[in-house]
């Protein structure tokens, strides 16, 4: 008889949960730091700064437009070790799988683990799987933790952000966060919307040749655009101001936001990036981003300045000026 | 001519008007988007703009909230609810807390999601709170027609629906209330149409515009009142004509009469108000979670220090509240006002002015 779920036996480290990694993971992830089947990974680390970051994810859907749980969960760490300025090398990964969920799922998302890896450059090089009784977990949880490596002149931290500086944004804002929103509750859109889930790899190739003329780098996941340029303006010390006008926000976005009372600027991206340029070469460098697919879009959206230190204006289409806030509770469509 | 050269044209006309006059918009959607886009703060500080009682949750008596806490706690329901009223607080609990004490409460966006729970669970009880205005109740009124097809058993709704006419009327007529013209809103006015807007213009010398979402629909609408104004008129018009029609949706009035019958209703900050709510025809008792569950009506207490019912009605701005950003705030809201989404309070506290920064 074939088994088509995934059961508790599959996690009890006996003859199934062999045959689970054998035929599933062993055989998707292929690799030779996976290869010995070793209780760890033996790495080789180029030189320079080591850079080390783990993420878990949990979404309901599992699929969505535009990618799936196995693509963020490789996305999320990868693009969290470009932002750090690193090259993305190794990642490892921890599945908690509910009993029940279709083998056939388990094995697609699998593959798309492995397709997103191999398109970031990294290799899944150590992993571990439990099984929870049905109820205890939604589908399946996915931890990575991923190694990078920082090349001689680099550095991203906020403290280097200096008044004059320009900030960019790597494209459209709310995709992702929308994409999910509408599979989550069944909404349909005239233009459907996908989630922009990428590995941005290829924006830190492009910046690292710019050195220290990229002043700061950080990923707008959860909380959104506003939440990232908060944090930036704290953790800097200095104030940002954006023009809205200026921050692309794809038109389907923008309609369904409008309509539900959400505001792009506050949803999760997946494939973005926010950076932050010293003025001097930053037209040149935008000029470089917009070459590559995933940064086709990138816009210079504001500026660095002294004042209002740690917060972030925003000057609207009618040209006022206001706070642009850390959301505070939950980001829920309205009722009317 | 591109959108920012006519709002700085539309911006002009309004700054060239120069008599004192107070406008209230009284839609949630519009006090979001007049914060968010900073119109407040661009027309001069002869023209008012007040926030009315423009959010479906906020107005929402406290005794009724307490009536729903109670009703989730009866073993065997699942009261399915709009997100926003989960963290409104009721006397001494919320349906958030609740639902971590064990309630079975579920978020919905639509009426027909609750439908489908009830007919996924046929041993329990499915309530749907229903909370909106006209724009909410169409929805609610088919989702209550397919139960009735489909013979399903375990459904009910509680209905805290509220009429927008008879408020503004109450509005108009209050003495303490200064509006001399409306912004009204451009949702509900599509499905009730322009009709209550031309009785209320001519009972009250007033000006009605309905009005659209975008920066620029607001500013028309604000221009097309002082427009009336200057010229000492006081008509009912539509600025939003793209979706709303003179004649309404007639489809989904006719819906409503068929479903729901207009009864008093009590609003949080106006009191109650004959006409207001909607109220199950006796052809759907049987789906009527009051009269299923034999509610008692819960007086209404005041929440101490909240003037969530002085915000509803334009009596003073969110700011002016002495709990405003000190002892409530979106995270620890004290009033509803605060934790709707599109509460007046929750929307001057996210879109902060750069000048009122502190």
């Amino acid at each position: 008889m074939k088994i088509d779920r995934v059961l508790l036996a599959h996690g009890s480290g006996g003859l199934m949960s062999q045959q689970l990694v054998e035929e599933i993971f062993k055989k998707e992830w292929n690799n030779p730091y996976l290869e010995p089947m070793l209780d760890g990974a033996l790495l080789d680390l180029p030189a320079g700064r080591v850079v080390m970051t783990t993420d878990s994810f949990v979404i309901t859907p599992l699929f969505f437009p535009g990618g799936d749980i196995g693509k963020l969960s490789i996305c999320g760490t990868v693009n969290d070790l470009v932002a750090c300025g690193a090259k993305p090398l190794f990642l490892s990964t921890a599945l908690i799988i509910e009993e029940g969920l279709p083998m056939s799922d388990l094995i697609q998302i699998a593959q798309s683990m492995a397709r997103t890896a191999r398109e970031a450059g990294v290799q899944l090089v150590t992993g571990d799987t439990k099984v929870v009784e049905k109820g205890s977990a939604d589908g399946i949880f996915i931890n990575t933790t991923g190694i990078g490596v920082i090349a001689e002149g680099i550095d991203y931290r906020p403290q280097r952000i200096q008044p004059g500086d320009l900030v960019v944004v790597s494209g459209t804002m709310g995709d992702h966060g929308l994409a999910i929103m509408a599979r989550r509750e069944g909404l349909s859109f005239s233009t459907p919307v996908n989630s922009d889930c990428a590995p941005l790899f290829r924006i830190g190739q492009v910046l690292e040749a710019f050195g220290g003329n990229v002043r700061c780098m950080r990923d707008p996941t959860r909380g959104g655009l506003a939440t990232v340029l908060n944090e930036l303006a704290r953790q800097s010390g200095r104030g940002i101001k954006v023009v809205e006008e200026d921050i692309p926000v794809n038109p389907a976005v923008a309609g369904a936001c409008d309509m539900l009372g959400m505001d792009p600027l506050y949803m999760a991206n997946e494939g973005k990036m926010v950076i932050v340029l010293a003025p001097e070469r930053a037209a040149e460098i935008l000029a470089e981003l917009q070459k590559i697919d995933i940064a086709a879009e990138a816009a210079i959206i504001g500026e660095v300045r002294a004042e209002p230190a740690g917060l972030v204006l925003i000057e609207t289409e009618l040209g006022a000026e206001r706070i642009l806030g850390i959301l505070e509770g939950e980001h829920v469509p309205r009722i009317c | 001519m591109n959108d920012k050269t006519y709002m700085k044209e539309l911006l002009q006309e309004i700054q060239s008007y120069k008599q004192e006059v107070s406008l209230m918009e009284v839609c949630g959607t519009h006090t979001m988007a007049i914060a968010r886009s900073g119109i407040r703060e661009m027309v001069p500080a002869n023209i008012k703009l007040l926030s009315g009682p423009g959010c479906p949750v906020c107005v929402t008596s406290q005794g009724d909230i307490d009536a729903v806490i109670k009703l989730c706690q009866e073993p065997g329901i699942i009261l399915c609810t709009f997100g926003d009223m989960m963290r409104v607080p009721g006397s001494d609990s919320s349906l958030q807390e609740e639902r971590s004490r064990g309630a079975d409460i579920r978020v919905v966006y639509s009426p027909l999601d609750a439908l489908e729970i009830a007919r996924k669970n046929p041993e329990r009880e499915v309530v749907f709170l229903g909370i909106g205005f006209e724009t909410t109740a169409p929805t609610i009124a088919v989702s209550l027609e397919q139960a009735e097809r489909e013979r399903i058993k375990n459904f009910s709704l509680l209905s805290y629906h509220k009429l927008v006419p008879p408020a503004l009327e109450v509005i108009f007529s209050d003495p303490d209330i200064r509006v001399d013209g409306l912004i009204c809103p451009g949702h509900v006015s599509a499905v009730i149409g322009l009709k209550p807007y031309e009785l209320l213009a001519a009972k009250y010398r007033k000006p009605c515009v309905v009005t659209g979402f975008e920066t620029v629909d607001i500013l028309e609408g604000i221009i097309m009142l002082l427009h009336q104004m200057s010229q000492g008129e006081a008509r009912a018009d539509i600025q939003y004509r793209r979706v709303v029609r003179k004649e309404g949706n007639p489809v989904a009035v006719e819906l409503l009469e068929r479903i729901f019958q207009p009864e008093e209703a009590r609003w949080r900050g106006l009191g109650p108000i004959p006409g207001s709510g909607l109220k199950l025809r006796s052809a759907y008792e049987c789906l009527d979670a009051a009269k299923k569950y034999q509610l008692p009506q819960i007086a209404d207490l005041p929440i101490k220090g909240c003037s969530c019912g002085e915000v509803l009605t334009g009596k003073i701005s969110p700011r002016e509240c002495l709990l405003f950003g000190r002892g409530c705030t979106p995270l620890k809201p004290v009033g509803p006002c605060m934790v709707s989404h599109e509460g007046a309070c929750a929307a001057y506290y996210r879109y902060t002015p750069a000048k009122e920064r502190n």
